[in-house]
C-alpha cells in the first residue's frame, strides 16, 4: 500500500509498504477514506519530537472502512465506516475506567522508554514517535487499529467524511480546551492563542458553551478572518497584546486563556535560537505571554502540544494571580458522541477549516506547504485513493 | 523493586502467578517454564549467544498475597525472588510488587546474563509487569511488531 513516511527533518515520502495486518485478537483494519494533517505533524516533520525514526508512518487523524477485525472484537464489524480517535485506549485501566482516555495504562508497548523521559507514560498514539507507542499511522492506504471495541465510532449516517474526520483529533481537542476553561456561560472572556485548526475548534467551542466574548490571537490574516467568522474579535499577535486585551477587557484580563499554539511559536529570537541549537526543546512565546495576560485567578488551558522543557517560563506570575492550569493530551473517545451529535445538528460544520484537498501521493507537498502557512492553507485533507 | 497496580482483585493476579507456566506469555525475552510439581519448575532462557537454566522452588506461599521463589542448588544463574499483592486504596485494584535477586557467574554464563538482562535486570522484571497488566486488564499484550514500516527501517529489520 501507499503511505506518508517520514525520511527526517523536512522530508517526507510516499513509500509503498507492506499492508498492515491483524497483530492482536482485538484490533482491526481499516481502510482509509479521508486522512488530515495536524498541526503536530508538523512538530515531527520538523524533527523536534524525539524518539522518531526515519521510515515511520505518520497520521493520526482518519476514518474510513473496517475491512478486517481480530477474534475478540465484539461490537465493530467489518464495513462499519468509523472515525478513529488518535488516542489508542484500552477500555479497561482506571484511567479509561475514568474516562482519561490519553492516559491509558495499557497502549503503549514502549512505556518504559516514555516513563524514562517523562515519569510516567501516557497512552499510545497513531503516527507519534517511538515514545507514544510507534503505531503506524493513518497517512496510508490501510492502517491497524488497535482496541476496535474502545475507541472508533460507527458513523450511521451519510454525512460526508470532511463533516467527521475531525473528531479523530482537533475537533475534540479544540472543545476540551475550551471546556477546559471553566466557561461561565454569558460572563466568560476567553483569549485563543493561535488560529489554526485546533484554535479554530477551541474558539467555535468556546461560543458553544456559553463565552460572552472570544478574543482571538494569531499573526496570519486568513486565520483570523476564519475566526472572526465564527464571531470571534481577532487581534495580531505581538509584544501588544497584553494592552490590547486589557482594553477588550475593561482592565480585568480574560478569564481563560487558550495556548492551541504550543512548542513553535514564533515572536521570540531567543526561543528561535536556543531550539535551532537544541539547548532548549520548545519555543514557548505563546505560552508565556498567555501565562501573562490571563486575569487573576483566571484558568489556562493548553491544548498546544509541549514535548519537553522551556526557559524562562513565568511561573511567578501563574502562582501569584492564582492560575489554575489545565492540560494534557485529548481524551477523544470521551467527546465522540457528544460532538458528532454537535455536526450531525448542523451547531458546528467542522469542514469549514478545510483549505487544501490533496491526494495523498502529494502529501510531501502538502507537508511542506501546511508548514511553511502558504497558499492560505490552514487544513490540508489527503485522500488515500489518489 | 518494582511495582504495578493492576485493577483486577488479588486472588486472580495470585492464581495466575501461581500457575508459573502463565509466566511465559508475560515475559518479553524467549523463556521456557515448566512446571515439575507444585512447588517446583524448571527455567531456561534463551539468546542467540546461549542458554541459562535453573530449577525454581517455591519456598513461601499465602494464597491471595505472596509467592516466594529461590533457585536450587546447581543452577546457572542463583536468584531468589518474591511478589506480592496487596489491595490498592479505593478501586484502584491490586498492587503487585515484585523484588529479586539473582548472583550471576562470571566468565561467558556472566556476560550471557548480563546480554539477557540489560544494564538494568530491574527493567526486565518491570516490563514483564506491564505486559502482565496489559493482558490482565485488557485481555493482550499491547505490540507493534509485524506492522507495516518505511524505508530505511523495513530493509533493517527484514520485514518489509
Amino acid at each position: 500500500m501507499k503511505a506518508a513516511v517520514w525520511m527526517g527533518k523536512k522530508k517526507m515520502e510516499v513509500q509503498t509498504v507492506a499492508d498492515p495486518s491483524i497483530l492482536n485478537p482485538r484490533d482491526c483494519i481499516v481502510k482509509v477514506t479521508a486522512t488530515a494533517i495536524c498541526g503536530s505533524d508538523v512538530h515531527l516533520y520538523n524533527g523536534l519530537v524525539p524518539t522518531l525514526e526515519k521510515g515511520d508512518i505518520l497520521g493520526h487523524e482518519f476514518m474510513g472502512e473496517v475491512v478486517e477485525v481480530g477474534s475478540a472484537v465484539k461490537t465493530t464489524r467489518v464495513g462499519d465506516r468509523v472515525v478513529v480517535p488518535f488516542t489508542i485506549a484500552c477500555g479497561a485501566c482506571s484511567h479509561c475506567v475514568r474516562t482519561e482516555w490519553s492516559c491509558c495504562d495499557n497502549t503503549n508497548p514502549n512505556a518504559h522508554v516514555a516513563e524514562a523521559l517523562i515519569g510516567y507514560s501516557p497512552a499510545g498514539l497513531f503516527g507519534f514517535s517511538h515514545m507514544s507507542g510507534g503505531y503506524a499511522g493513518g497517512q496510508a492506504e490501510y492502517v491497524r487499529v488497535p482496541f476496535a471495541d474502545v475507541g472508533p465510532i460507527k458513523i450511521e449516517s451519510d454525512i460526508p467524511d470532511e463533516k467527521v474526520l475531525f473528531l479523530s483529533d482537533v475537533f475534540p481537542t479544540g472543545y476540551m480546551a475550551a471546556e477546559n476553561c471553566n466557561i461561565v456561560p454569558g460572563r466568560s472572556v476567553v483569549a485563543v492563542w493561535g488560529c489554526g485548526p485546533v484554535g479554530q475548534f477551541a474558539i467555535r467551542s468556546a461560543f458553544l458553551l456559553g463565552a460572552a466574548k472570544v478574543i482571538a490571537i494569531d499573526s496570519i490574516p486568513e486565520r483570523r478572518a476564519l475566526a472572526e467568522k465564527a464571531g470571534a474579535t481577532a487581534i495580531p499577535s505581538g509584544d501588544d497584546v497584553m494592552e490590547t486585551l486589557k482594553a477588550m477587557t475593561g482592565g480585568r484580563g480574560p478569564d481563560a486563556a487558550i495556548d492551541a499554539v504550543g512548542m513553535e511559536a514564533h515572536g521570540s529570537t531567543y526561543d528561535d535560537v536556543k531550539q535551532a541549537l537544541k539547548l532548549e526543546t520548545d519555543r514557548p512565546f505563546a505560552l508565556r505571554q498567555a501565562m501573562r495576560c490571563v486575569r487573576k485567578a483566571g484558568t489556562l488551558s493548553v491544548p498546544g502540544v509541549y514535548a519537553g522543557f522551556l526557559d524562562n517560563v513565568p511561573f511567578g506570575t501563574v502562582m501569584n494571580k492564582g492560575v489554575t492550569i489545565r492540560t494534557g493530551q485529548t481524551h477523544v473517545q470521551r467527546y465522540l458522541h457528544p460532538l458528532l451529535e454537535l455536526v450531525e445538528k448542523k451547531k458546528i460544520d467542522p469542514a469549514c477549516i478545510i483549505t487544501h484537498r490533496v491526494p495523498l501521493s502529494q502529501a510531501p507537498e502538502a507537508y511542506a506547504m501546511f508548514a511553511d502557512k502558504t497558499d492560505g492553507c490552514i487544513k490540508v485533507v489527503l485522500d488515500p485513493s489518489r | 523493586m518494582r511495582a504495578v497496580t493492576i485493577r483486577r482483585p488479588a486472588a486472580e493476579l495470585y492464581a495466575f502467578w501461581r500457575d508459573v507456566e502463565n509466566l511465559q506469555r508475560v515475559i518479553k525475552d524467549p523463556v521456557s517454564i515448566i512446571a515439575l510439581s507444585a512447588d517446583e519448575s524448571h527455567w531456561k532462557v534463551t539468546a542467540p549467544t546461549g542458554s541459562v537454566e535453573w530449577d525454581s522452588l517455591i519456598i513461601n506461599d499465602e494464597p491471595g498475597a505472596l509467592i516466594a521463589w529461590r533457585s536450587r542448588e546447581g543452577a546457572d544463574v542463583r536468584n531468589a525472588g518474591s511478589v506480592r499483592f496487596v489491595a490498592a486504596p479505593g478501586d484502584e485494584g491490586t498492587e503487585v510488587t515484585v523484588a529479586l535477586e539473582y548472583d550471576p557467574l562470571g566468565g561467558a554464563l556472566g556476560k550471557l546474563v548480563a546480554k539477557l538482562t540489560g544494564d538494568d535486570p530491574g527493567l526486565q522484571v518491570y516490563i514483564a509487569l506491564k505486559r502482565l497488566k496489559a493482558l490482565l486488564e485488557s485481555g493482550e499484550i499491547p505490540t507493534t511488531e509485524g506492522q507495516p514500516v518505511g524505508e530505511p527501517q523495513a530493509s533493517a529489520k527484514g520485514k518489509k
